[in-house]
């Protein structure tokens, strides 16, 4: 079996179990962000370079989203052959942003309803011979099978 | 400030399509031809702004030099400016800086591209600090993933529906028919747009701009030199190129998520909002004055978010105007009376510029096929990615 990886070190906790994006949130003005930032608050106001490193909400309502039914071109690495695949903005409650994702696996844009609540989960962007590249990607709430998942 | 307008003299372009040339031949075409329209010899010119493109190599990041070495080295000033698709609007920005503070009267802004065929994709390499580059990588969010996404939200906010979209495309087919420099030059139903492959949902590939090869210019001068060389010119009495105002709450290109306004209200004025609210400031006029507009279509359903964002109506109401026919030729407002990006794919350093040739031959009623009548007031609006406002005020 493959040993499975976050495809981008640093943006999310990959465990498969209870995934979660990492920001980072201002120790001044408390303000978050992500990806994170690493060495200055961006409120005008604030220019702080106390930033720590945050677990973003794993739930949220859904804002937009849309899908690809043409191949994007790398450096997307696409399934051969290529089936398309929904993408979702989703508004964090706590932290006020909204931020985007591919939609998880099966889930079509016939089964989104902007206001829908939502919830991250982990799943493969790609592989290579070694390794599974993991990236977060956002599903239906509803659709959730492992109370593990689910909010915290 | 005493004088606060420049004259656009001369406006030209070189005609959008997919031909393959270098991209300094579509901008020594339109600078020609700018030049021509001003009777102005290049040897007079004594400033050039380039737009620049990022898509042919190291003469397109310094492209003012570019083209003016294509003309023939004159010792003229010259600056190469990019705001991805609002670079048009920084290269004019900078003349129009440069004739007000005195250092020249007479300058050219050119913007050329010669773009490759299909979505358009990040520079090359690994580049795991690109939020450009990691955006593709991880979510394969080409640019139309970002409109897609604008567009169902206005389906949902406002009940937008296909066939409003449909209609947007409907109309800038109609009004780019007899356009010499569009490239798409046909009109298409509702229901051929409908009928056209889902590129991502909700919007369909006739209702996405292409990419296009172009060259637009405009011969800028003093209000001083044109009082000599011209009678009653087209002016520019406004140009924004404002950025956001922090916490930018609305998701845009190339980004992964928004703005937090956890910390911080968001302004009272979003964006987009922001862009041409800077320009009527400046141009002390307000959305009421004016008769024409050119925006950037960047799908039909964007069309309608910038009739909002430019105070046509309020927001939600977009569908109404557009319904109503006030936005089409013969209506009190018509939108992109050259076709906008539906007839012409973009060209992006040329487009901010052909935004201002197009406002240009409306006001001065050369505009043959699509004129607008009486138009005595244009705008333009455009938006580059990594928050580049972009809004021209031309007013005769």
């Amino acid at each position: 079996m493959k040993t499975k990886v976050s495809a981008l070190d640093g943006w999310f906790d990959a465990n498969p179990e209870r995934p979660r994006l990492i920001g980072s949130r201002c120790g001044s003005c408390r303000s978050y962000f992500f990806p994170k930032e690493t060495f200055a608050c961006r409120n005008p106001s604030c220019g702080s370079a106390e930033l720590a490193d945050v677990a973003l909400s794993a739930t949220g309502t859904l804002w937009s989203y849309t899908d690809n039914h043409y191949q994007p071109p790398a450096p997307y690495v696409s399934p051969e052959p290529f089936v398309p695949y929904a993408i979702a903005a989703v508004e964090l409650a706590d932290e006020k942003m909204v931020v985007l994702g591919q939609v998880a696996h099966g889930v079509a844009t016939a089964d989104l309803k902007v206001g829908m609540r939502m919830e991250l989960v982990a799943e493969t962007l790609y592989s290579d011979d070694a390794k599974e590249y993991l990236v977060w990607k956002w599903t239906p709430a509803a659709r959730s099978a492992s109370p593990a998942r689910s909010r915290s | 400030m005493s004088e606060r307008k420049v004259a656009v003299l001369g406006v030209g372009m070189h005609p959008w399509g997919k031909w393959g040339k270098n991209f300094v031949e579509y901008g020594v075409a339109a600078a020609r031809a700018a030049l021509a329209d001003a009777g102005i010899a290049w040897k007079d010119v004594q400033f050039v702004a380039g737009g620049d493109t990022i898509r042919n190599g190291y003469p397109g990041f310094i492209a003012g030099a570019t083209v003016a070495q294509a003309l023939g080295w004159s010792g003229a000033q010259v600056t190469s400016c990019y705001g991805a698709c609002a670079s048009g609007s920084q290269a004019v920005s900078v003349a129009r800086a440069h004739i007000l503070a005195g250092n020249c009267d007479v300058a050219l802004v050119v913007g050329a591209d010669t773009t490759p065929k299909g979505f358009f994709a990040p520079q090359a390499g690994e580049r795991g600090t690109d939020p450009d580059w990691l955006r593709f990588r991880l979510l394969g969010a080409t640019n139309p993933v970002y409109f897609a996404l604008y567009a169902r939200r206005r389906m949902a906010l406002y009940g937008a529906t296909d066939r409003d979209f449909a209609k947007v495309k409907v109309k800038n087919a109609r009004h780019g028919l007899e356009n010499p420099y569009a490239r798409y030059r046909k009109l298409v139903t509702e229901e051929e747009v409908l009928a056209s492959p889902m590129v991502s949902d909700p919007l369909r590939l006739l209702e996405i701009c292409a990419t296009s090869d172009g060259g637009a210019a405009l011969v800028l001068t003093s209000m001083a030199y044109a009082r000599k060389h011209a009678t009653d010119p087209v002016t520019i009495s406004a140009v924004s190129t404002v950025t956001p105002r922090y916490p930018s709450t609305v998701i845009e290109m190339p980004n992964f998520a928004t703005d937090s306004a956890a910390a911080v209200p968001p302004p009272p004025v979003a964006f987009r909002d922001s862009i041409t609210a800077a320009a009527y400031a400046q141009a002390g006029i307000g959305p009421e004055d004016v008769d024409v507009a050119e925006v950037y279509d960047l799908s039909s359903a964007l069309e309608l978010d910038w009739y909002e964002n430019i105070g046509l109506c309020p927001a939600g109401d977009a569908e109404k105007l557009l319904n109503d026919g006030v936005t089409t030729i013969g209506g009190r407002v018509p939108v992109n009376p050259s076709g906008g990006l539906s007839c012409f794919g973009e060209a992006i350093p040329a487009q901010a510029i052909a935004q201002v040739c197009e406002l240009t031959w409306q006001l001065r009623g050369q505009a043959t096929g699509r004129q607008v009548e009486r138009a005595k007031v244009g705008v333009t609006v455009n938006q580059g990615l990594f928050g580049h406002g972009s809004s021209v005020v031309v007013q005769r």
